[in-house]
């Protein structure tokens, strides 16, 4: 069960915002202003604006390292825990929880590196006529520049750390980074932790930021990005045929797992059931996903089989459609073989083109907005969808979001390299 | 483990004391220590200059032929990795892919991997002639390094440091299409991942799994990390061999190393069905946090590695008294190793002080990701030869830590062994492995 949920994200740092803004057709793009994008391929991303992590504890200071991923957790968390009445920073809590049986699940990012030292150590260090470094300069630059604890927060287990602390879980812990499936995965296997008995909740989601410049460096270098300067918050157009890459974003999006005895006795409002996860790898290349869509078939045949319906049964998909060539084409041929003559009557939209693409806490955030469309019996749009590629021909909801009904929504996310997760919720009903 | 029985069928390891299973497993019976100057870099700046170094080897004699493209594109983290699970498949058995395409014995989609990784730090040197571009006044120009240091940087770099591309080579050479995960828990990833890993099997969602972990610490980005924070000795610099010293009076810090360890993890019925050699049981799991502000150390009282080990124990339905061993995390950091002193203490009550304990990382060093799987390859090796190795540097126990640590080696029959994990940042994991008694495969 979902008893709870919060995000930070480009569109707005709460849930209801967000929503309220998919719903107006709103772009969360623009130009890249957390350094100095100007001469970069790509000069824009959809950044989180004017957060400050600290309105969302009393102790600010045992946070105040945290890199932009834990910060967004911080909020996020928090929000999710507020709903699902989970009582933060205390060591009384009275919310019936017992904490050694509440555990986190995070797919979560590293932390940008310290980039004035990173980079600048380098410079000084660069023995150019022999083309190689001179350690001892760099040691000397690094010792007296960096700072232990900037060094420490980029690993990418530290936003568990910092929810660990805030809310106390003693239970299960872990954090994954299966690239741009990661919080789809952690949701999934968190659900399996609960399924089986190892806890009764799992604070679940993903933490991510990967605007900066070594970040965007490795993404303009793969050209998954789009590079459309002069036009930001078109520039995200899954299903297009002009689509020329993905926007980057960032952001924490979490829900809080519960089983179900776990929400009746605490008596929180349950916001919906999730009913089936499937996982797989395409093993084909670290470059390209497979051309028939093998892996993303299997995570979708698997996660309908562990939730025991048909494909008949799914009345919505949050598709992975993060505007790259590649993807929008493999994901709406995988969507085919699998929903056979369903396949264009199922909506099935991308909230990346308003969100951007948040890596590793893109699935949690896609995850929300699937609650949402079944609260709201709606489906959010695919905006930018002016000019549809003629090969791909699903539903994908044009323009302007939908109303209809949504009991069973399913959310698809694929990583660099092949991974495969998909996750379905359904409506609760007593 | 409540629902189905998972055993460990196959190992893979690769180690500063060797490339093979075999080779750690001697070294670290005959006592001899990893860990020697740092020769990947020269760490004359460093405060800590010593490291424990994976000898020598070739990735092309690991990696089929038509995948030896994809070899350019492996950080060392991924190399590792994928020398420890061609052994680990070979010593198993099992006939993937990679292994021989003509006489494969395992479905694909049937098959999982999990492994721990680390912060994957890049090649300073494969960056800098981009960043060498890009000065203004001697200093670093990012809008002259948009325009034209970025163009430098080869266009797949960022493929070769995401964490996830372990399983993924790993995945692609062996033909592996079951649920593939990469858990980023520092120094705890591998026992977390083998846990999920054992999990996925006794839910049916595979009936085999690679998992484990894998890092490559000795980088200076990572070197200088663990300098700045404290917890690389500074001692020692010229004595390696005595340099890391787990629960140790004169312990004065870690000492940090590459490597990595992967397991075959089966479903029972699967190992017996093909009459696979059993080197263990996976009896029980357990996980847990620890939740200190002091984000780099272990809280004081170990509480969450206490949990950790109460819920693996209850797990597996045994009691501390069934305990024929324990493998520590066991760092060399004074702070932390107390406090995990406390936390077996606890969880054990009286067996606390009775069962022997073997910290490995003063022979293996603290080789991250990779050194939660790498303890448990130990133990399964204990188990299935009967014998407890000597520990080594731990001349005279700290103050405050009342573990029976290993003086010289014990032959004894071991039941069950534990081992146990934490990281900074907070996340434990306990394993409780059970030798596979008097059952033949057959």
């Amino acid at each position: 069960m979902i008893t709870g949920m919060g995000i930070v994200c480009p569109m707005g740092h709460d849930v209801e915002t967000v929503w309220q803004k998919m719903m107006a057709c709103k772009s969360g793009v623009a130009k890249t202003t957390i350094f100095d994008a100007s001469t970069f391929p790509t000069t824009f991303s959809a950044e989180v604006k004017n957060y400050d992590p600290a309105k969302y504890t009393k102790n600010p200071h045992l946070h105040k390292h945290s890199n932009r991923g834990s910060g967004f957790a911080i909020g996020a968390t928090v929000q999710a825990c507020r709903q699902a009445k989970i009582d933060v920073e205390t060591d009384k809590p009275t919310d019936r929880i017992d904490r050694k049986r509440m555990g986190i699940y995070l797919g979560a990012g590293e932390g940008s590196v310290d980039n004035d030292v990173f980079f600048n150590a380098i410079v000084q260090a660069w023995d150019a006529q022999n083309s190689r470094m001179d350690w001892n300069q760099w040691a000397k630059t690094a010792f007296s520049r960096m700072r232990p604890m900037c060094e420490l927060e980029q690993e990418a287990n530290m936003p568990a750390a910092h929810i660990a602390l805030l809310t106390g879980a003693r239970g299960p812990t872990r954090s994954c980074l299966t690239a741009c499936a990661a919080s789809t995965q952690s949701v999934g296997e968190a659900m399996m932790l609960i399924r089986r008995g190892d806890a009764d909740v799992i604070i679940a989601g993903g933490a991510h930021s990967m605007i900066h410049p070594l970040g965007v460096t490795g993404f303009n270098r793969l050209t998954a990005l789009s590079t459309r300067n002069d036009s930001p918050q078109t520039a995200s157009r899954p299903f297009t045929a002009s689509r020329d890459g993905f926007v980057l974003g960032e952001g924490a999006a979490i829900v809080i797992l519960e089983s179900l005895s776990s929400a009746k006795k605490r008596g929180v409002k349950i916001l919906a059931e999730v009913i089936g996860y499937g996982s797989s790898s395409d093993a084909f290349r670290i470059t390209d996903m497979h051309e028939e869509g093998r892996g993303p078939i299997q995570a979708m045949t698997a996660a309908l089989a562990d939730a025991g319906i048909s494909y008949k049964d799914v009345d919505y998909i949050n598709t992975h459609g993060t505007s790259t060539a590649e993807n929008d084409l493999i994901e709406t041929i995988a969507i085919k073989a699998v929903f056979k003559e369903e396949a264009k009557n199922t909506p099935a939209s991308s909230v990346k083109s308003m969100l951007g693409h948040l890596i590793g806490a893109a699935g949690a955030a896609e995850l929300i907005t699937c609650i949402l469309a079944i609260r709201e019996n709606t489906s959010p749009p695919t905006i930018n969808l002016n000019d549809p590629d003629p090969k791909l021909d699903l539903d994908y909801v044009p323009n302007k979001p939908r109303k209809m009904q949504v009991e069973i929504a399913m959310n698809e996310s694929f990583g660099f390299g092949g991974q495969n997760n998909v996750v379905i919720i359904k409506r609760y009903q007593e | 483990m409540s629902s189905a029985r998972i055993v460990i069928t196959g190992l893979g390891a690769v180690s500063p004391l060797g490339l093979t299973v075999g080779q750690m497993w001697d070294g670290l019976c005959s006592g001899r220590c990893g860990i020697s100057k740092i020769t990947a870099f020269d760490p004359v700046g460093f405060s800590c200059k010593l490291a424990g170094q994976v000898p020598d080897f070739k990735i092309q004699q690991y990696v089929p032929k038509a995948q030896r493209k994809a070899a350019k594109l492996m950080c060392r983290d991924i190399e590792l990795a994928v020398v420890a699970a061609d052994e680990a498949l070979r010593n198993s058995g099992l006939i993937t892919k990679g292994i021989d395409p003509d006489h494969v014995n395992i479905d694909p989609t049937r098959v999982a991997i999990n492994l721990g990784a680390g912060l994957i730090s890049c090649d300073i040197i494969e960056l800098a002639p981009a960043v060498a571009a890009s000065i203004t006044d001697g200093k670093f120009d990012i809008r002259k390094y948009g325009r034209d240091g970025l163009q430098m940087v080869t266009p797949l770099w960022l493929l070769k440091y995401l964490p996830n591309m372990l399983a993924c080579h790993i995945g692609i050479i062996h033909d592996i299409q079951g649920p593939s995960n990469s858990i980023t828990c520092a120094e705890a990833g591998a026992q977390l991942a083998i846990g999920e890993a054992a999990q996925i099997i006794a839910r049916g969602n595979s009936d085999i799994a690679l998992a484990g972990g894998a890092e490559a610490k000795v980088n200076p980005i990572v070197m200088i990390r663990q300098c700045l924070l404290k917890r690389a000795t500074t001692e020692n610099n010229d004595q390696p061999a005595s340099a890391c010293r787990p629960f140790d009076a004169d312990a004065k810090g870690s000492i940090f190393g590459e490597g990595a360890g992967i397991v075959i993890l089966e479903n029972l019925e699967n190992a017996r069905r093909r009459g696979a050699k059993i080197y263990a049981e996976v009896a029980g799991i357990g996980l847990s946090n620890s939740i200190n502000p002091v984000y780099e150390h272990l809280e004081p009282d170990g509480r969450g590695v206490q949990i950790a080990i109460e819920k693996a124990m209850a797990d597996a339905q045994i009691k501390p008294e069934d305990l024929d061993m324990v493998v520590p995390h066991g760092t060399g950091i004074p702070a932390d190793d107390l406090a995990e002193a406390k936390a077996i203490e606890s969880a054990l009550g009286k067996a606390g002080a009775k069962v022997p304990v073997w910290p490995t990382k003063s022979m293996l060093s603290n080789t991250g990701a990779a050194s939660g799987a790498l303890d448990v390859i130990a133990a399964a090796c204990a188990i299935k030869e009967g014998k407890i190795p000597a520990a080594k540097n731990c001349d005279r126990k700290a103050d405050g830590c009342n573990l029976n640590i290993v003086r010289g080696p014990l032959q004894k029959k071991i039941r069950y062994a534990l081992c146990c994990s934490y990281t900074y940042g907070g996340q434990t994991a306990a394993v409780v492995l059970k030798s596979f008694d008097g059952e033949t495969a057959n």
